[in-house]
């Protein structure tokens, strides 16, 4: 929650100096972000394939929780897509393209800022940290209404680092490595979903 | 557009070649540039008059597409837990 909130200070510092224009735009007209977005994914790309951990951990899953990160994936795409279909204004691929930031804000929101423009790009981040925020808060009553595989599956790409204690606390402790299996599928799948839906 | 996923890719290879090597400052390097980013988002937005002025409409979009992504997701996770214990009951009948 600290780191979330850090993040969004930093979003939020960025409005103010825009706004009061005290840092000159010509910062943001040239390539920097996208040099620095190449920068992150390569050292996102080194983290994920240096723990050698993370491949062996899988290993020891019961073979039907393998699923959840497709059914979190479909039900999240499905959902975006229906709300899209009812809402005029904007398309179908548009929501589903902030949808598949599952909760990843900085990422997605970087993503869909530099394939579909800033104000997108400012959904996907608002939206995303509303997923991780009720990922936090509403544990409970998913697990209650919808089952106890559910907080993982609103935590989406979380579920390896900040919503994890909460699962473990509300779905128990036997969904850890469950939980990190999704966060591992989904974390990797938010760049290639986001690039995919922005780019139809 | 599929240059960012090459370079995570070619991280990823290069991470798991070098496996035995740690590399510790790589998540403050990572933090470092999502702030960046995220700064520069932020700036995007901020020199951008119509989107600050419909800031509250923004909002209440990113809030439906939430709820819609996050019902979506629990409803499919009911299926799939539904699924998985009508199983192991089945199994225990048998």
């Amino acid at each position: 929650m600290k780191s979330s909130l850090i993040i969004v200070s930093f979003f939020a510092l960025g409005v103010f100096f825009g706004h009061f224009e005290i840092i000159p735009l010509s910062v943001v007209d040239n390539d920097i972000s996208f040099y620095a977005l190449c920068c992150l994914m390569f050292c996102v790309g080194l983290s994920l394939g240096n723990d050698s951990n993370t491949l062996r951990r899988f290993t020891r899953i019961d073979p039907r929780f393998y699923l959840l990160p497709v059914a979190t994936i479909v039900g999240t795409l499905l959902g975006c897509a229906i709300i899209g279909f009812l809402l005029p204004g904007r398309s179908v691929i548009e929501f589903m393209a902030v949808g598949s930031g599952f909760g990843y804000y900085s990422l997605s929101s970087i993503f869909i800022t530099e394939y579909k423009g800033v104000e997108l790009g400012t959904i996907a981040l608002l939206s995303n940290i509303l997923r991780e925020i009720m990922a936090l808060l509403l544990a409970p009553l998913f697990v209650k209404y919808f089952g106890k595989l559910a907080p993982i599956s609103v935590g989406g790409a979380t579920t390896m680092d900040t919503t994890l204690p909460i699962i473990l606390k509300f779905s128990g402790k036997e969904f850890a490595v469950i939980s990190v299996f999704h966060g591992f599928i989904l974390d990797l799948s938010v760049p290639v979903l986001v690039t995919i839906f922005s780019s139809i | 557009m599929f240059i960012a996923i090459g370079f995570m890719l070619l991280g990823g290879i290069f991470g798991f070649v070098l496996r035995k090597k740690e590399f510790r400052n790589i998540s403050k390097i990572i933090i470092l540039l999502i702030w960046l980013l995220l700064f520069i988002l932020g700036l995007e937005v901020g020199s951008n008059p119509e989107i600050i002025s419909g800031l509250a409409n923004i909002g209440v979009e990113a809030l439906i597409i939430t709820l819609a992504a996050v019902f979506g997701s629990a409803v499919a996770a009911l299926l799939l837990w539904k699924h998985i214990n009508n199983k192991r009951k089945g199994l225990h009948e048998e």
